[in-house]
């Protein structure tokens, strides 16, 4: 945010409701996100935080009997209104999952595929070598573009679903524990790429790991299951990062962030 | 209880915290008790004791350095060791006044005292009693006690105002007392100081209980407000 000017709005969600059938699943979510930064959902397991994470892309569409009320705004838009095509908000805003997922195909493949089917007509060379340097990996892989991704250790497929991911250059970009399954150094790597992706892009990220989203956030939403019993999960801060992990005003986040809880 | 081990490593830190404020609130009533008594031997033994007041802030330190590395405290507790690092260094400073009193008695040798001390040992006293009730607050969080603790500052620079201008008149008076006005000038001014940085503890416990930072005005504005240009 520049001084002194309203903060530019990513995506917004108003009194978003995430139902599976008749339960709630997630309640009452009201969060302004802000473009290029990082934002940060944190909370106990079976919170809602990927249930959430995944209403801004209706990757949720896919599981039978859900469906959510209120509205997810991206420019203004609601992605849930009637006439929006759901493939072209996952175009619009991509994700990166906890396992890294790449296609059984060459790295050149991974990255061109997706590219070539939302009907891109430029270089494609220039879209590849620009992605994986986008993704930190180019330097790693630029002599073997043809070698299996299978044939990368997990820290590079994460970064080749980054790179497939921002081909396709959205607007906004997942990420569901991106690291969780990666070892130490790996993360750190992502974690740095993440400071480098939010020059261009909005990311948003469910963490387990509080010291990772301590790391890598400007913004920190806390999700924790609702008092009365309903074992619906809402927020309950959202704030900048650093006032969450140094003097957050909710006890239960307070309880959580020292690990008092959870 | 989720962290108990961690918990039982902050109260240790805490009770070490209070053991070392302890040491020097003995050290600061000790140095003016010696030098009252003109025991040399007393004040050379205060200043040994002072390297045991900076072992014991190096050891808690390393205490908090490595409970921030390997437990990575977040909030509270975040505020709370991090406060630690600051309470130690400006209780060892004021075990450094202490000493410097100590030193002194050493160096006034035989020479008398310029005036009997009435003043000075009530300053010690003040001090040594914020300080003490300062590390109570501190334990216990107690935010008022920390709030009201530093008006008391007052005091001690009423009597440290009184202490300067009565040795004034005797430099004025006889010329030949000003090195023995000056030495206890200096004690005067040490154990202002001490309360000063009272003030400085209590802004901590503030601090870790609410998570503001809150400046309690400083008594060296006050003092130089009271001075001539």
């Amino acid at each position: 945010m520049k001084n002194n000017q309203t903060p530019e709005i990513a995506i917004e969600t108003k009194n978003l409701f995430i139902f599976y059938g008749s339960f709630a699943a997630v309640s009452e979510v009201n969060l302004k996100i802000e473009k290029q930064k990082v934002t940060a959902i944190i909370g106990p397991s079976g919170c809602g935080k990927s249930t959430l994470l995944r209403a801004f892309n209706r990757m949720n569409d896919f599981v039978p009997s859900s469906y959510v009320t209120g509205e997810v705004l991206l420019s203004g838009q609601n992605l849930y209104g009637s006439n929006i095509d759901p493939v072209e908000v996952r175009r619009r805003i991509g994700m990166v999952f906890q396992k890294p997922n790449p296609f059984p195909k060459s790295i050149y493949e991974n990255i061109a595929w997706g590219a070539r089917i939302n009907g891109f007509k430029g270089n494609m060379d220039e879209l590849v070598e620009q992605s994986l340097r986008g993704a930190a990996l180019w330097e790693e892989v630029k002599d073997q573009l043809q070698k299996s991704a299978y044939e990368l250790s997990g820290g590079q497929q994460q970064r080749l679903c980054i790179a497939r991911t921002i081909a396709i250059q959205p607007d906004i970009i997942l990420m569901d524990e991106p690291a969780s399954a990666l070892d130490p150094i790996s993360t750190l790597r992502i974690e740095e790429l993440m400071q480098e992706l939010k020059k261009n892009y909005t990311i948003i990220i469910v963490t387990h790991n509080m010291q990772q989203a301590a790391r890598v956030s400007d913004y920190t939403a806390m999700m924790m299951l609702e008092k009365d019993g309903s074992r619906s999960g809402t927020v309950i801060e959202f704030s900048e990062t650093k006032k969450i992990f140094t003097n957050p005003k909710d006890k239960r986040t307070e309880d959580y962030v020292t690990g008092r809880f959870g | 209880m989720i962290r108990k081990t961690f918990e039982s490593e902050i109260q240790q830190v805490k009770d070490e915290v209070l053991l070392l404020g302890s040491m020097v609130e003995h050290a600061i009533i000790g140095s003016v008790e010696a030098l009252k008594k003109r025991d040399i031997k007393a004040s050379e033994k205060i200043m040994a004791e002072d390297k045991e007041i900076n072992k014991k802030r190096f050891a808690i330190e390393n205490q908090l350095m490595i409970l921030i590395a390997t437990q990575q405290p977040m909030a509270h507790d975040l505020r709370l060791l991090a406060s630690c690092m600051e309470i130690i260094s400006e209780l060892e400073r004021m075990g450094d006044y202490a000493k410097g009193i100590a030193n002194i008695n050493v160096r006034m040798g035989d020479e008398p005292l310029l005036k009997p001390l009435i003043d000075i040992p009530r300053m010690a006293q003040k001090g040594a009693d914020m300080l003490h009730r300062a590390l109570t607050a501190f334990v216990n969080e107690d935010v008022e006690a920390a709030r009201s603790i530093p008006v008391e500052d007052d005091e001690v620079d009423g009597l440290y105002n009184q202490i300067y201008h009565e040795l004034m008149m005797y430099i004025i008076q006889d010329p030949k007392t000003i090195e023995r006005a000056n030495w206890l000038l200096w004690v005067a001014h040490n154990l202002e100081r001490v309360a000063d940085r009272v003030t400085n503890i209590c802004e901590r416990t503030i601090f870790i209980a609410t998570g503001e930072f809150s400046e309690i005005k400083s008594s060296d504005d006050e003092f130089w407000k009271g001075q001539k240009k």
